[in-house]
Order: C-alpha cells, then sequence, then structure tokens
C-alpha cells in the first residue's frame, strides 16, 4: 500500500481538485483583493447540481454519456450562485473596509450550506453519487479508480484552456489589466464590473468540475463537503501565490502529494508511529502552509508586491 | 464656433473637502490648453473627473456635443477621450505591445490598429526595440513614452495628459516636451497638465492658473509666460 507510485498518484488525483478550486479564490482575489470564503459552498452547490442532473435523467442513462451533462448542471449552479452574490453581495461592499466583505463571505457560506441542509432534498445526510463501474486501471505502477481518471484529464485541459483565455483573448487581457490596476483598465475602456463578474463566473465554473471529481471519487456529496475542500483550496491558492493562476494550480498539487506522502510515511518513521496514518493528514497540510508562509511569504509563484496604498 | 471640450463651474469634493471648487475653461479643436499651479491646486482631480473616475458635485462637462456627467469611466474613452494618468500607470507585468493594445481595447479594426501600434513605434522607437519585454521593466521615460502611446492607441479628439514630464531627467523631459509639440503640429487636441509651467506655457495655445481649486488667472500662452505674477510664482524668478 505504501508504495511511491500509488501515494504519488493519489496525491495528484487530490491537488488536481485543490487546484480546480483554488483558481477561483486567486482570481478574485487578484482582481477585488477579497477573499471569497463562500468558495468552498460554490463547489459543493456545484456538486449538487450535477446530481441533480443525474437523478433526473431517465432510467439507463450511461454515468460516461451523463457526465458532460452533469458538469453542465454543476456549472450552471455554481456559477449562478457566485455572479449572484457578487452582485447583491460583494459589489454594494465594494468601496467598504476589506473586513466587511470578508465576513459577508464567511455568512454566505452559512446561508449556503443551510439553505442545501433545508431544501435539498434528503440533503441532511449525505447523497450518493453515481460511480463508474469497473476495477482500477494500473498506469505506471499505481492503480487508480476508474472515477479518479476525470480529474486527471480534466483539471490540465482547464488549465490550458485559462492559461489561453488569459493570454490571448481581448476579454483575458482586460482581466489582466485589470488586476493589476483597475483604474487604469477604465481608463482604457474595459469594463471592470464586467470582467470581475467574468472572473466570479469562471471560477464558479473550475469549482463545478471540481465536485464532479469529488462526488466521483468519494461516491457522495453534502452539504458540509465545502468546508474542508474550501479551506484547503484556500491553502492551496495561498501556497502556489494568491493572485496567480499557475500557482493555485501548483499549489494544489504540492499541497495533495505533500498530504499523501506524508500521511503514508511519517508513521513508518523511527519515534513517529503515534502520527501515521490519515487521521494526520490535515495536520500535514496546514503545518505545511505555515512553513511556506514562514520563508516564503508570497507563495511558491508569487512576486513580492508592496500592497496598493 | 462650438468648443471640443467645455467644462463649465465645475465642483469636484471627496467627502467634505472640496478639491475643484467651480472652475470653467474650453478646449478648442487642434488646441494645446494647459493647467498649471502647484500640487494639490486641484488639476489631476478635474483630469480624473473629466474621464469619469471621479463624480462632479455640480457643474457640467461637455464633450463633442455630448455631456460627459452620468458617463462611466470605461464609455468615456469611446468617445474620444484620452487620459494618460498622473505617474504613468502602465500595466507593469504585461509587455508594451500588450500595453498599446490595450490602448485599443474598444477597437475592432484590425488592420487600423497594428498601423497604430507601428506609429507609436515610429513615434518612439526604443518601445518598438523592446515590444515583447513587460513594462514594468522600462525606465520612467520610457514608461512615460509608453502612457502616452497607449493614450493616442485609442485615436481621440482630445489627449489629456497629466504630468507628463514628472520625475523625468532633463534629457528625457526635453524628449517627452517634444513629442508634445510634434503631435500638437500634427493637429491633435492636448489638454496639458504640467508642473514644469515654463515648458508648458511654451508650447500652449492657451493656460490656466489654479490654486486651491479655482483658476486665478488665463490667458495664451505667450501671455502667461511674460506674465510677472505668473514668473515670480511657477517660473522661479524674484
Amino acid at each position: 500500500m505504501n508504495e511511491l507510485p500509488q501515494q504519488l498518484a493519489n496525491g495528484l488525483i487530490l491537488g488536481a481538485m485543490y487546484g480546480l478550486i483554488a483558481i477561483g479564490y486567486t482570481m478574485v482575489y487578484g482582481i477585488v483583493q477579497l477573499i471569497n470564503f463562500a468558495h468552498g459552498e460554490i463547489f459543493m452547490v456545484g456538486g449538487f447540481g450535477a446530481l441533480t442532473v443525474w437523478l433526473v435523467l431517465p432510467e439507463g442513462f450511461g454515468l460516461a454519456a451523463a457526465v458532460p451533462l452533469m458538469i453542465i448542471g454543476g456549472i450552471l449552479v455554481s456559477v449562478a450562485v457566485a455572479t449572484a452574490a457578487e452582485r447583491f453581495a460583494y459589489r454594494p461592499l465594494r468601496t467598504a473596509p476589506r473586513l466587511a466583505p470578508l465576513i459577508t463571505a464567511i455568512g454566505l457560506s452559512i446561508v449556503l450550506q443551510q439553505a442545501v441542509w433545508m431544501w435539498y432534498p434528503d440533503a441532511k445526510k449525505d447523497q450518493p453519487f453515481p460511480q463508474f463501474e469497473g476495477g482500477p486501471i494500473d498506469v505506471l505502477g499505481a492503480n487508480i479508480q476508474r472515477g479518479d481518471l476525470f480529474v486527471l484529464i480534466a483539471a490540465p485541459l482547464c488549465m490550458l484552456a485559462l492559461g489561453l483565455f488569459v493570454t490571448k483573448t481581448r476579454s483575458g487581457r482586460g482581466m489582466q489589466a485589470t488586476a493589476q490596476d483597475p483604474d487604469t483598465a477604465k481608463l482604457m475602456g474595459i469594463n471592470t464590473d464586467r470582467i470581475i463578474v467574468m472572473a466570479f463566473a469562471i471560477g464558479a465554473a473550475f469549482a463545478a468540475i471540481a465536485a464532479v471529481a469529488y462526488g466521483l471519487k468519494n461516491g457522495q456529496v453534502g452539504f458540509r463537503m465545502g468546508f474542508l475542500m474550501g479551506l484547503k483550496a484556500f491553502t492551496a491558492a495561498v501556497l502556489g501565490g494568491i493572485g496567480n493562476i499557475y500557482g493555485a494550480m501548483l499549489g494544489g498539487v504540492v499541497l495533495g502529494v505533500a498530504e499523501s506522502l506524508a500521511t503514508g510515511y511519517i508513521g513508518d518513521l523511527p519515534g513517529m508511529e503515534l502520527f501515521g496514518g490519515g487521521a494526520w493528514k490535515d495536520v500535514w497540510a496546514f503545518a505545511l502552509l505555515i512553513l511556506v508562509l514562514l520563508f516564503r511569504p508570497q507563495g511558491l509563484l508569487g512576486e513580492r508586491v508592496a500592497d496598493r496604498a | 464656433m462650438t468648443a471640443l471640450l467645455e467644462v463649465e463651474d465645475l465642483r469636484v469634493a471627496y467627502g467634505k473637502i472640496e478639491a475643484v471648487k467651480g472652475i470653467s475653461f474650453k478646449v478648442n479643436a487642434g488646441e494645446v490648453v494647459t493647467l498649471i499651479g502647484t500640487n494639490g491646486a486641484g488639476k489631476t482631480t478635474t483630469l480624473r473627473t473629466l474621464s469619469g473616475l471621479l463624480q462632479p458635485l455640480s457643474g457640467d462637462i461637455r464633450f463633442d456635443g455630448k455631456s460627459l456627467k452620468k458617463i462611466p469611466a470605461h464609455k468615456v474613452v469611446s468617445l474620444g477621450l484620452a487620459h494618460s494618468p498622473e505617474g504613468r500607470h502602465i500595466f507593469p507585468r504585461m509587455t508594451i505591445e500588450d500595453n498599446l493594445r490595450l490602448g485599443a481595447f474598444l477597437r475592432t479594426d484590425k488592420e487600423g490598429i497594428e498601423k497604430d501600434i507601428q506609429r507609436a513605434y515610429d513615434l518612439f522607437p526604443i518601445l518598438g526595440e523592446r515590444r515583447k519585454q513587460a513594462a514594468g521593466t522600462l525606465s520612467g521615460g520610457e514608461q512615460q513614452m509608453l502612457a502616452m502611446g497607449r493614450a493616442l492607441m485609442s485615436r481621440p479628439k482630445l489627449l489629456m495628459l497629466d504630468e507628463p514630464s514628472m520625475g523625468l531627467s532633463p534629457i528625457m523631459m526635453q524628449k517627452i516636451m517634444s513629442t508634445i509639440q510634434e503631435l500638437k503640429s500634427q493637429g491633435t487636441t492636448i489638454l496639458l497638465i504640467e508642473q514644469n509651467a515654463q515648458a508648458a506655457l511654451s508650447l500652449a495655445d492657451h493656460g490656466h492658473v489654479m490654486e486651491v481649486g479655482k483658476i486665478v488667472l488665463s490667458g495664451s500662452g505667450q501671455d502667461l509666460l511674460h506674465d510677472e505674477s505668473v514668473r515670480k510664482a511657477y517660473l522661479g524668478e524674484d
């Protein structure tokens, strides 16, 4: 079980999910300097959106054919919730002190959890998510579950698409400009309000894709699933250098792999038997965050920039 | 003839502090008009209000026949008003060429944009040599060139330049001023803010002297250049 390829694969799968969610934190922060603490719940509602699509599809519909539709359903729900949050909760606070939108985000996160808990049928307990049938596939000495292949394919494709969007399209350049200097971006004719909505929407879409991956991996979704995943993804965003989209994915992968390796090997070290196993994995993840913040506060790919006055 | 830009009794405040206290002036097409005055006189506030980044308390701004008062900042440039802000504000982590492209953000004529990028490189050859370099790596003077080139990329009817010579070496300042002279001779209408009053008045058709939010003196560039009070206050003569 403690073979290296297996541990690396597990870490990569987990890390790719963290990375996809981290994109949302990092893009929103890069443009409006807001830590959207409700983003974990944007991820969670995406999972329920995807599940709903699966439940309304006719009996006998294959999962492989359903997954694209579930992704679309999840994205629709996540993007709708995220853009509504931007419009009605964050935008009115754009010029307020930074603490106000931050607390709003935390409040929104609780509201979303409770809304799903109350109104989604039977969501007071975890809901089963469809699973791919068949045993694991051997890839370079690691056993990979069929459902986990999804995120290993989706994450690189998403990053490629995002990279092209940001550097090659007009809207993407507008987004970079808005992140670097919002007032001057307006002078160029860029509708910065629209760019901000776009950042929330892209982050939400990526979170929804991560939620489908989460469901396929864990076989269930629940109203609480956004909390720890959100926190880890936020950690990944900070680890990679918040504001940097490639940093978010790198941070996610580093975090996932570190978590997996620590869980697998720390217990084998002499004198460390007590710390072995999955119960400690969150400790290692956040310990890594503390270490990085101590020695490289701007994150792995972050630039050291003075705070805007 | 009607003026291209007409500012009437404009008042602007930051909270309770009034920074611009009722100023009026005009810019006719083809003219260079300059606002001079010390720091805190309200010159930058005036420009930022013209381009929609600040909302006026009262008064009117008419540009090319339309009132700019209710127009959001990102739509002002499409009317033909370009603003090269104080402190240059180029996008530091984007290339020089991308910075220029952002100046043409609202234009859709691809060929025209390429042509104008080339024109900016002709005007400032150093930008052409470094087109793929991050703009943040340029020197102050080169950044100023980029900011001006970027503002020109929207093909503005009126170009507003806020302190283009700020913090530059004398040689670079001369280069920037001669570029403004060149733009003027090509017929570009310019509203110029400068702390270098000598240089600004020498090339301006009209000048206005601002003090604590008000215009205290107006006249042709030459008249102001020879006005005794201006010479004392701004040109460093006793």
